[in-house]
């Protein structure tokens, strides 16, 4: 690898490559053509190195961080013909039209502060703006709980994020985009619960995407310790602006006997782009639960994988999406049983309008040894228009005895018993087809439990709804 | 080919006469490997017309650039060494066997079967028998009053070209798949049957012997043609384990339901552990036709087999049955492909496998319901059950469904026999074994109806059989 290092531009310190191999066109260029394009040398993710102040981080992440620029340099797009991008496409995350979000303005923070409405009771809160900290309300912690800014925890917990930080590979296709979040991140947080503390409300994120083209690598690493208990919710938004992007990534790692609870709402523009990259590693009798909710985005991609290492560890894997229009929603999953009597249980309900789309692809993996698993999967698509389309690729792999293992798949319309039932009960066509969508992704919301979270969702959730209908 | 004399010499069954060693026949061995000049050689000893021979060759370089399916596919396939077979033999080069060298499990397992002792040398392809030929042909004579053409696909090809050159490839295009193209640059033996309109064949067509009397023919080409309302069951197969020196079996398999027609398209797969046997099946059902794949499969080393139906007439039906048992040593990778591609199509998958020792079965499928049609529906069930702690199942299908008229569903499970149900049987005095067996059977049984009636008494058997030794 040494060996074409010379070739390659350093990311460290920020400076513009030169070779031709690395400034493909971008995608939007006005003149694809031409050698000479009128506007200034093509830039984007594709080939703007991360910018990093030195003194910022410790030498190993700093060391990290320049491997993951040079692999993700390495990496090439993944193809249609990936079967991990099966249905869809990766260059849907157009990574050469857009540039590591600027610092926005002072105007921009408040605007982000006023419109950050989430959770009406909540123990701590942070907003952050183009992956900068503009607020942090932390007085309501349990003592003894770390909970602080990733900037900050690069410095004061350094110890955390050399143990548990990206340790996972990304089996799921977006190794690529994984390296690029970890050579660029620099906002998010880190959670450390200790031993028997539990943390009875939310902890609340927001990611504001703020400017033309932005983009943002937002991180959340949530370790429980024995017994600890702690939930938190991640909202990605866009403020203003062209497009936007976000390539998001959330490490759970949850201790013997510990829950953690964790929501990524992601409802960003219309025509911005949304990776979210989920990695969980549940332990000996913990329980982890992680929802996905995807409202926003033209295109948003989450990828969700569970490791049940412990024996007894339970996890459960949530998500809602309502696609409108040309939106497409793509989910993958992996419920990876490495330990015995564990339990995983996943639901993914899609409800699609317009022509938009949506594809689900699961798999159940049982390793050797990881007997008396119960693992299920489950996917289920409401088509209410006639040009949606849902694709469904339920997987399972066993290699257990004692296994119980289902997984089911549906598509299909609203029925037309449910809607004669209503209509009956002098409910219009209209209210009646939003009640049975309600009804069908509130049962997803009831999995997740968390009533303050839940107040605000199927809030969000009604506002988009009117929208589609 | 006794009772049959004009058919071409130079095809591939002619070990059925039983004799084997014509020293003159090496002189139809296109030697090992695959390039231009074996494909000529097939051309010119089937003596092929000039578009068939155009067509091998075409299918020759798609079948060179395309890669192996491994980014989904197994790795196993990776161990096929495309050079080290033989594409096509005369019966020349066929081995000189005697009953004693067929080995002994086989020999235990017809005896176990009950099959009389001059079928077994024929099966095993010890011996040729004349009274299977004739037998096949009395069935032949019977439908042929009917207007039906049953011949193999050379004597198709030469004899009624204007049938099959309509259909032949447009079912299962050359470049559908490496394997595919293989076939189509290769082929030879196989089955062309064409049933007239409003024809109802009251017997099922079988291949039982055909198959084996044609044992070097691993690259079959059936196409099957039921015209309007006409109607047809065809068994291909048979339920003894095959002595099967060859490693490769990549078939052809296209079926053509005209309006209101139906097919039945019957196998029973058991080749010997080493066969790598590799087939594409597809079948086209027009308006309020019906195409209906039973398949199961038994044997091999590793199968891969996708029966598919294209439902292009309104108000087709695609149907697919399959079971898979998958031994030590063997992966059954078997699943089902709908095309829907007209308005009220309804397709069913039932899949059922079950993985003994460190077998390992996969079911794959694809549901595929595109944009502006209305009331399509799907079911897809499928089912495995693991034996033995190191048994192996895997499910990977795909339903892509657009549009809010239409319903899929798709359920799988994967579950053991559980001991309460062993204990339960062993109570009442059945032994751990044939508990084992009962529960297994039971878990086929409603499967197992959907064969004919002698193939599935053989297939009970044969569970049976393999199951042996999987328990306690």
């Amino acid at each position: 690898m040494l060996r074409r290092q010379d070739t390659r531009p350093s990311a460290y310190p920020h400076s513009k490559p030169m070779s031709a191999t690395l400034s493909p066109t971008p995608k939007h260029s006005p003149a694809p053509v031409s050698e000479v394009p009128d506007s200034p040398a093509p830039s984007g993710l594709e080939i703007v190195a991360p910018v990093r102040d030195e003194t910022s981080a410790p030498g190993w992440f700093l060391a990290r961080a320049e491997a993951a620029w040079d692999e993700f340099q390495k990496l090439p797009t993944p193809s249609i013909k990936d079967e991990s991008w099966r249905y869809s496409n990766a260059k849907k995350i157009e990574l050469s039209l857009h540039r590591p979000a600027a610092t926005a303005t002072e105007a921009q923070k408040q605007a982000a502060l006023v419109a950050s409405e989430g959770l009406k009771e909540r123990t701590a809160r942070f907003v952050f703006v183009n992956d900068e900290l503009v607020e942090s309300q932390t007085d309501a912690l349990p003592a003894g709980v770390v909970c602080v800014n990733f900037a900050e925890a690069l410095k004061s917990h350094g110890d955390v994020l050399k143990e548990h930080f990206m340790k996972r590979e990304m089996t799921l296709g977006s190794a690529k985009f994984a390296a690029l979040h970890l050579a660029h991140v620099k906002a998010g947080i880190v959670i450390v619960v200790p031993k028997n503390v539990a943390i009875e409300k939310p902890i609340e994120v927001f990611h504001w995407v703020v400017g033309d083209h932005a983009a943002i690598f937002p991180h959340t690493l949530i370790v429980s310790g024995d017994n600890a208990e702690v939930s938190v919710v991640d909202h990605y938004r866009s403020l203003e602006g062209e497009g936007g992007l976000s390539i998001a990534i959330a490490d759970l790692v949850s201790g013997t006997g510990s829950r953690i609870t964790y929501a990524a709402c992601q409802e960003l523009a219309d025509d911005a782009q949304a990776l979210h990259l989920s990695s969980i590693v549940a332990g000996r009798d913990s329980s982890v639960k992680s929802f996905q909710v995807q409202l926003g985005a033209e295109f948003s991609r989450s990828e969700t994988v569970s490791d049940l290492v412990g024996q007894g560890a339970r996890s459960d894997m949530l998500s809602v999406s309502m696609p409108i229009g040309n939106q497409v929603v793509d989910q993958r999953t992996l419920q990876n049983h490495k330990a015995p009597h564990a339990t995983s249980d996943l639901l993914y309900k899609n409800a699609l309008y317009g022509s938009s789309r949506s594809i689900f692809s699961g798999l159940i993996t049982v390793d050797e040894g990881a007997h008396y698993t119960d693992a299920y999967q489950t996917c289920r698509n409401l088509v209410n228009s006639e040009d949606a389309e849902a694709t469904s690729l339920p997987g399972l792999e066993i290699n257990a005895d004692q296994v119980k293992c289902s997984h089911g798949a549906t598509s299909g319309p609203i029925s037309d018993e449910e809607l004669f039932y209503l209509k009956a009960r002098g409910i219009s066509d209209i209210d009646s087809r939003k009640l049975i969508v309600e009804g069908f992704l509130a049962d997803v919301l009831t999995r997740f439990g968390n009533s303050e979270v839940l107040d605000t969702l199927v809030a969000r959730i009604d506002e988009k709804l009117e929208r589609a209908v | 080919m006794v009772t049959a004399p004009d058919n071409d010499i130079s095809d591939i069954k002619v070990d059925s006469v039983g004799d084997f060693t014509f020293p003159e026949r090496n002189k139809y061995d296109s030697g090992f490997g695959i390039t231009e000049k074996t494909v000529d050689f097939i051309a010119d000893v089937k003596n092929d017309p000039d578009w068939i021979r155009e067509f091998r060759h075409k299918a020759l370089k798609i079948f060179q650039s395309k890669p192996m399916p491994t980014h989904w596919a197994t790795k196993d396939l990776e161990n096929i060494k495309f050079d080290e077979f033989r594409y096509y033999l005369s019966d020349g080069q066929k081995p000189k066997r005697s009953w004693d060298d067929v080995p002994e499990d086989v020999k235990r397992t017809f005896d176990r079967l009950g099959i009389p002792e001059q079928e077994r040398k024929f099966l095993a392809g010890v011996e040729a028998q004349y009274d299977s030929e004739a037998a096949y042909s009395n069935i032949k004579a019977a439908v042929e009053e009917q207007g039906v053409i049953f011949v193999n696909s050379t004597e198709g090809l030469h004899k009624h070209p204007e049938i099959f050159k309509k259909w032949f490839g447009k079912v299962i295009p050359t470049g559908d798949n490496k394997f595919s193209a293989l076939n189509s640059a290769v082929f030879s033996g196989g089955s062309f049957i064409y049933v007239p309109p409003g024809v109802k064949v009251k017997h099922p067509l079988q291949a039982y012997f055909r198959i084996n009397s044609e044992q070097f023919g691993q690259f079959e080409r059936t196409l099957i043609i039921a015209d309007e309302g006409a109607e047809l069951m065809y068994m291909e197969g048979c339920t003894a384990p095959k002595f099967e020196t060859a490693t490769l079996h990549s078939a052809v398999v296209e079926l053509v339901a005209m309006k209101g027609a139906k097919i039945q398209y019957v196998t029973v797969q058991n080749w010997s552990s080493n066969v790598f046997n590799l087939v594409t099946k597809r079948g086209i059902a027009h308006e309020d036709a019906e195409v209906r794949w039973i398949d199961c499969n038994i044997g091999s080393r590793l199968t891969m087999k996708y029966p598919g139906v294209i439902m292009k007439g309104k108000r087709a039906r695609g149907e697919v049955i399959s079971i898979a048992l998958a031994n030590s040593g063997q992966h059954q990778d078997t699943g089902a492909k709908m095309v829907h591609a007209a308005d009220d199509t309804t397709s069913n998958v039932i899949s059922k496998s079950i993985s003994i020792g460190e077998g390992r079965s996969t079911y794959r499928g694809l549901v595929h319901i595109p944009k502006h049609l209305k009331g399509c529906k799907n079911n897809t069930e499928c089912d495995a059950l693991l034996i033995n702690t190191n048994s192996r199942t895997d499910t990977y299908p795909a339903i892509s469904v657009r549009g809010n008229q239409h319903s899929t569903q798709h359920e799988a499970s994967v579950s053991q026999v559980s001991a309460d149900q062993i204990f339960y049987l062993m109570q009442r005095g059945l032994s751990e074994a044939e508990a084992m067996s009962l529960s297994v059977n039971g878990f086929i049984n409603d499967l197992v109806k959907e064969f004919p009636m002698e193939y599935s008494v053989e297939l009970k058997r044969l569970i049976d059989l393999e199951m042996e030794g999987s328990v306690g």
